[in-house]
């Protein structure tokens, strides 16, 4: 039994200990636990990353222009993200401008996936934690009506709409095949929605889950497939071609800008209106799960308006980062400065030859050390608890000029607000004003949630913006989608390093890459997951989520809703944040338990 | 939403007559007499939806992310009036230990009677504990809900063969689920995810038909992976022609022309995006201007560079390649094309009686 104090928090491991693992609703394999004093607070909070899968070493000695379809698969919910910061690493080591169409559809394939990955996890993957499914049984069709057609002009909203679904749903739970609502924490008291907004909830679930398949659409022409579109070092693979057989043509232009518009009408007219309407009755959770977000915020900035220029002239989603909550001080952010982003394993399942020192990416080592606290309850291979004094994960603790720091689109939108950007600052305020909360509502459990919503919106409105940006390009007569100057490696230098950035949707992503010889020598990727859902570090600081948790009042203790909520607001993604591996590619050691 | 398989069929539009319809060509395609259509019948109209496990071990979750793409049948109807997808981590309500007691109740319940589908592999190194939900190895978990079910998954090249985490030199020993569970049918749907609709149509093949749908000697569903890429490619008449784009966006990638030189893995790799293709039709790897990379094939990470020309296609010659081609009278890779075509047609020809040989390191000519 410890004390620790760290960042204002004080971390007292003394109480009863409750286990959520798996964590579900996310990507990848996570575990919580918690300690609740006697009022059921949580007053130490652990988070355990479970899986883990060596990429790194995989990729050495690989050709550096097939990096991004290995690193491609570390997620394919943010598909394509990594695949994007690896084409950017190898031509900013390989010094490649690329075209301004090739920049302008990567832009677009990545304000799509904005758009579908905050739509699915707000409705798919986070919904279910505010959202009633079993009381929207309860709930008066017409009533729902009402409710509906009071906050959206959205079109399926007529009480018959409403009361076929209600049919359908009485039927469906009668049958006492529940499927993914099986177990749920139906009936716990703190789901506060009145049965209409339970029930037009789960209609859009139903709806939302219909129209995510078509967004992705977008990458689909430009990338072949989705999941998992493909990617060039040097442009975009895909040529454009208007008046012949090949390339993309008008009618796909036609099918992408149709899209687009079902987009906007989904994301403003449903996602919303519906968030809105959720969070006014959530609105404690508006101080509720802060965790670091009022202290440190770190962006690496996206969307470059110019081709082959990452200044927060060009970024349309700036850089940067805030320290101590002083928002009126925007730090800029070089990844490639060995003293602003270090990794630390001292409490993650790898060893340094040199303890408790940081290592920049461009330096990084990950030999894997599987070795459990003595503190820990179970055995090697079925552990009951962790021991958080020792290693406890598989995700390595990431910190920025030494802070623990929150990325994600609270992070950006905060950044955004901050550098006075009218494009952020005005739906914040919009939405601050609609719910009548102060600014440092933000820094919640609900204001990240919040954010994500606000930034579907942002994203959906950027596609129309980059379409139509392509379209003025292509009228004026640039067809170019890619530079081939740089494309046979023996052009290639004997060796060179680079870095690329990005803002996945779940927060800054970096990949940094050494060539040597034409082939991969190093390969480093810290991920947004791994900065959020980070362990403890050497001065016992702690992560985004394992702060967030700190203090939240649990309702239920066998039932962790109130933890769900706080984790699923940072959509967390554990295939990303643990499969770093050495470049030295060392033996794998063996479990040992000290 | 709690409809039986009959109920969506008529909700789609389809009549009591065509569904009786179905239903005795369904008792034809099992072998049984056509009395049998009427138990079939009631069987669809009535039984409860087959229950559904979908386990995740090292994965990236594409393979529940494209099958939340499907269009044909829609996921949403799948997933609520098709089968019961009573644990599934990704989506499902419950965690810890409200999720785990719902995957113990139905493997109880529904006995010999669910289906296990995997996503991603079990990691052997570090007694397992490279992938522990639960505190507990992986592999474990996928052996202790294998044993009581009746026909299993392999979603996706990861569950199938191993996928990215096993390229060379698999730093955690990820094996694909055939070699930890021994003693039960598995189907492999292979790709890197799989399309969609192929996922969709292998669980509502089990559904309708009660077994899984006929295999190669692979396991893999015949219907989607019988043929190669190449075979069906709308740039094959290019290929044959000895049209190639020989740089990124020159005036054959502008024109559409075979990508062949720029790497494509279609001739070798087995998959049906050249016919069903990728979100309800709208393109396919080579159809937005880049090579196949032969995601569905077995070890496809470790041959090679993705943009490494194929060197192993036997129709040109034993010392000649796509340069070659490329550069000979259109007429003399015409009648070589035309050779190729006539010993892949006695070949097919001859294989149609025999189970398809492993082919993924080979290439019929």
């Amino acid at each position: 039994m410890s004390v620790i104090e760290t960042q204002g928090f004080k971390l007292d491991n003394s109480g009863k200990r409750i286990v959520v693992d798996p964590v579900t609703r996310i990507e990848g394999h996570l575990r919580i636990e918690v300690n609740l004093d006697d009022k059921n607070v949580i007053q130490n909070a652990v988070s355990t990353g479970t899986m883990w899968r060596g990429l790194e070493v995989i990729l050495k000695g690989r050709d550096p222009r097939d990096a991004w379809a290995f690193v491609e698969r570390i997620c394919g919910v943010c598909t394509g993200t990594h695949a994007l910061v690896s084409v950017r690493a190898v031509e900013d080591a390989l010094k490649i401008k690329i075209p301004d169409n090739a920049n302008i559809i990567r832009n677009l394939m990545h304000s799509t996936l904005y758009a579908h990955d905050h739509l699915v996890h707000f409705y798919h993957l986070h919904a279910l934690d505010w959202v009633d499914v079993v009381s929207a049984l309860s709930a008066d069709p017409k009533k729902t009506s009402e409710l509906a057609q009071s906050i959206s002009n959205w079109p399926k909203s007529s009480p018959g709409y409403y009361r076929d679904l209600l049919s359908r749903l009485k039927k469906f739970v009668d049958s006492g095949q529940l499927g993914p609502f099986r177990n749920g924490y139906w009936g716990n008291p703190a789901y506060k929605l009145p049965p209409e907004a339970n029930l037009m909830a789960v209609a859009h679930y139903l709806e939302a889950l219909d129209f995510q398949k078509d967004i992705v659409k977008i990458q689909t022409v430009f990338g072949g497939k989705n999941p998992h579109p493909n990617w060039l070092v040097g442009g975009v693979p895909c040529s454009i071609n208007l008046s012949g057989i090949g390339g993309i043509n008008m009618a796909q232009l036609n099918q992408i800008s149709g899209i687009i518009d079902q987009t906007i009408n989904f994301i403003d007219n449903v996602y919303i209106p519906d968030l809105l309407a959720i969070a006014s009755f959530y609105k404690p959770w508006a101080a509720i799960g802060g965790g670091i977000s009022s202290q440190n915020l770190l962006a690496y900035g996206e969307f470059p308006d110019i081709a082959n220029d990452d200044s927060n002239k060009s970024l349309l989603m700036p850089r940067g980062a805030i320290i101590n909550g002083k928002l009126g001080e925007i730090l800029p952010v070089d990844l490639k400065d060995p003293a602003q982003i270090q990794e630390f394993v001292d409490h993650s399942w790898y060893k340094y030859a040199d303890g408790g020192k940081g290592l920049h990416p461009f330096d990084g080592v990950t030999d894997p050390d599987f070795v459990l606290g003595k503190g820990t309850k179970g055995t090697k291979t079925a552990i009951d608890s962790v021991d958080e004094s020792a290693k406890y994960s598989w995700v390595k603790a990431p910190r920025w000029r030494g802070n623990a720091m929150e990325v994600g689109p609270l992070a950006r939108f905060v950044i955004g607000y901050a550098s006075g950007r009218p494009d952020f600052k005005e739906p914040v305020d919009m939405v601050l004003k609609k719910l009548d909360v102060p600014l440092t509502a933000l820094f919640s459990t609900l204001g990240r949630t919040a954010a994500r919503g606000l930034e579907a919106s942002w994203a959906a409105h950027k596609m129309r913006y980059f379409f139509d940006k392509l379209m003025a390009n292509l009228k004026a007569g640039d067809f170019a989608t890619a530079n081939v100057d740089s494309w046979e490696p023996g052009t290639w230098p004997a060796a060179a390093q680079g870095a690329g950035y990005c803002e996945a949707p779940r927060g800054a992503l970096g990949h940094w890459i050494k060539i040597k010889d034409t082939k991969i020598d190093l390969y480093q990727c810290v991920v947004p997951t791994t900065w959020n859902a980070s362990p403890r570090d050497p001065k016992n600081q702690i992560g985004a989520y394992e702060a967030a948790l700190m203090n939240t009042p649990v309702g239920v203790p066998d039932q962790p809703l109130e933890i769900l909520r706080t984790i699923h607001s940072f959509d967390p993604c554990l295939a990303c944040a643990t499969h770093v591996m050495s470049p030295e590619g060392e033996e794998i050691t063996r479990v040992t338990v000290r | 939403m709690t409809e039986t398989f009959y109920e969506v069929m008529r909700r789609q539009g389809i009549t009591r007559r065509s569904y009786l319809k179905f239903c005795s060509l369904t008792a034809a395609s099992l072998g049984l007499a056509p009395a049998f259509a009427p138990t079939i019948a009631h069987a669809l109209e009535t039984k409860p939806r087959t229950p559904v496990l979908w386990l995740h071990g090292l994965e990236c979750t594409c393979c529940t992310e494209s099958f939340i793409r499907s269009a044909h049948p829609l996921a949403k109807d799948v997933i609520l009036s098709m089968i019961s997808l009573d644990y599934d981590d990704t989506i499902m309500a419950a965690a810890g230990h409200q999720a785990e007691a719902a995957l113990e109740q139905v493997m109880k319940d529904y006995k010999g009677n669910y289906i296990l589908a995997v996503e991603g592999n079990p990691p052997l190194g570090n007694d397992g504990m490279f992938c522990m939900p639960g505190g507990r190895p992986f592999v474990e978990k996928l052996k202790h809900v294998a044993k009581d079910a009746a026909a299993v998954i392999a979603w996706g090249s990861c569950a199938s063969w191993g996928c990215v985490q096993a390229a060379k030199p698999n730093p955690t020993t990820a094996v694909p689920i055939n070699k930890v569970i021994t003693d039960k049918p598995i189907i492999k749907v292979p790709g890197c995810p799989p399309i969609a609709e192929v996922m969709t149509a292998v669980v509502t093949y089990f559904v309708t038909f009660g077994r899984l749908p006929d295999m190669d000697r692979q396991g893999r569903p015949k219907m989607f992976y019988n043929q190669r890429i190449h075979d069906k490619c709308y740039r094959r008449g290019n290929f044959d022609a000895g049209q190639f784009v020989e740089k990124w966006d020159d005036e054959g990638a502008k024109n559409g022309y075979c990508l062949y030189k720029m790497g494509c893995k279609g001739p070798t790799t087995y998959n049906a995006c050249s016919t069903t293709r990728w979100n309800e039709g709208v393109s396919f790897p080579i159809g937005s201007g880049h090579g196949c990379i032969g995601c569905s094939e077995d070890g496809f990470w470790d041959k090679g560079s993705f943009y490494e020309r194929l060197t192993n296609i036997t129709q040109f010659g034993i010392d000649s390649n796509a340069d070659r081609i490329g550069l000979v009278a259109a007429g003399v890779t015409g009648a070589a094309v035309v050779a190729h075509a006539a010993v892949t047609a006695i070949k097919r020809a001859a294989d149609r009686n025999k189970t398809q040989a492993d082919n993924t390191n080979k290439v019929e000519s």
